[in-house]
């Protein structure tokens, strides 16, 4: 409590003299402050990098803060933040290998419509924003159908907002039977 | 002619852990009240400035990202209770604008918004000393309400020389906060480190500027 009030009354006094043990430390707690400066940027980085077609989860609990956490404390937040941030870096990964199988698709659908009838790619699988979707349609509906005639068609975008409905209501329609890019395994 | 801010003190545990974290203060001769209608023109034009894409982006710009880094430090969780910087821009979003509220918290939201320097206001008359920052003792209470609440040893806290008037980043004490009938405002600023001192300095005499309209 002296102490204390010591510093309180002489804010720019030098504490008690560092042993080497505090001394290795406060360069341990320095190091992990680095560290998990490090991994905070990398995460909202991650976070940005999802935006807007896929939400990244970057939550890392507190510690019951405000306070000053020991030693023990900051390497078990380093090692939550970096847990985050390699399952973060592992779903940014998967949603690229997605986007490039939807291109690779849709590259598909222009080349051979007719191989890829009502084939339907919405926009979110290219990381495209918007509601439009990319579907192989007959030109001329049964014409088109009888003929062989198929073009890639985008439609026009998202529901009206001032309606305050999805575009498919599930328990009305179902998803649209012609979906076939189906969610990776 | 504004007033100079000055440095608060801060404890040499926390210094030693923190290095760079400053406090500044500085009192304003006002109170708070209906704000002015240039405080609202100025809110409506913070308003217009940032779009979702950017407010979804702010935690990457330098000043905010200091600010959660410095909340991850202190064992705060930033996406929970968020840096003032980042609330604002999260309010705004939610509520489609700035809402105008008062003098004194308008003033606050413009400087925190133009700085991304947090910014909190207490009545002058109730403090006694210069503020400072350090751990709370056990038992102390928030502030010298007669139902204060007792804050846990340790906690980070802000302090006169009577004791805790605010939890860091956290709550003001009720027993000083600005009133209808306060007549001088402390206003104190914290900068992580990371920061320049420059913006702390700006974020004060910006919210000195708008409480004085």
């Amino acid at each position: 409590m002296v102490q204390l009030a010591d510093r309180l009354l002489y804010p720019g006094a030098p504490s008690a003299p560092a042993g080497p043990r505090r001394v290795e430390e406060d360069a341990a707690r320095r190091s992990l402050r680095g560290q998990i400066a490090r991994l905070e940027r990398h995460l909202a980085d991650a976070l940005v990098t999802g935006f807007p077609t896929h939400v990244i989860d970057v939550t890392v609990g507190g510690r019951g803060g405000p306070r000053l956490l020991d030693l023990g404390e900051l390497e078990i937040l380093r090692d939550d933040l970096a847990a985050r941030l390699h399952a973060a870096r592992a779903a940014l990964v998967v949603r690229a290998e997605r986007q490039r199988q939807a291109r690779l698709l849709l590259e598909a659908m222009y080349a051979d419509p007719r191989a890829h009838r009502f084939t339907r790619l919405p926009r979110a699988e290219l990381g495209m924003p918007g509601c439009g979707s990319y579907e192989v349609r007959p030109r001329l509906g049964p014409v088109g159908m009888l003929t062989g005639w198929w073009q890639v068609k985008l439609s026009s975008g998202c529901p009206s907002a001032a309606r305050g409905e999805p575009a498919y209501p599930p328990d009305r329609h179902g998803p649209p039977k012609s979906q076939a890019f189906a969610p990776l395994a | 002619m504004s007033p100079e801010p000055e440095h608060g003190w801060i404890d040499p545990e926390v210094a030693a852990e923190f290095g760079d974290i400053e406090l500044a203060q500085v009192t304003v001769p006002v109170g708070s009240g209906r704000p002015a209608p240039e405080i609202r023109d100025r809110l409506r034009y913070l308003s217009r400035r940032m779009s979702g894409a950017e407010a979804v982006a702010f935690r990457t710009r330098p000043i905010p990202q200091a600010y959660r880094v410095l909340f991850r430090h202190l064992g705060l969780d930033p996406d929970r209770e968020r840096p003032p910087g980042e609330a604002i821009v999260i309010e705004r979003l939610i509520h489609g604008e700035h809402r105008a509220e008062n003098r004194l918290d308008d003033a606050i939201t413009i400087a925190v918004a133009e700085t991304g320097v947090p910014v909190w206001g207490l009545d002058e008359d109730k403090l006694s000393g210069p503020l400072g920052l350090r751990t709370a003792r056990a038992g102390e209470r928030l502030g010298t309400a007669e139902f204060a609440d007792e804050l846990p040893g340790g906690r980070l806290v802000i302090a006169d020389d009577h004791g805790v008037v605010a939890v860091l980043f956290g709550r003001l004490a009720s027993s000083h906060l600005v009133t209808k009938d306060t007549r001088s405002t402390r206003l104190f600023a914290i900068r992580a480190p990371q920061v320049p001192a420059i913006h702390l300095e700006e974020a004060l005499l910006q919210c000195v500027d708008c409480l004085r309209l």
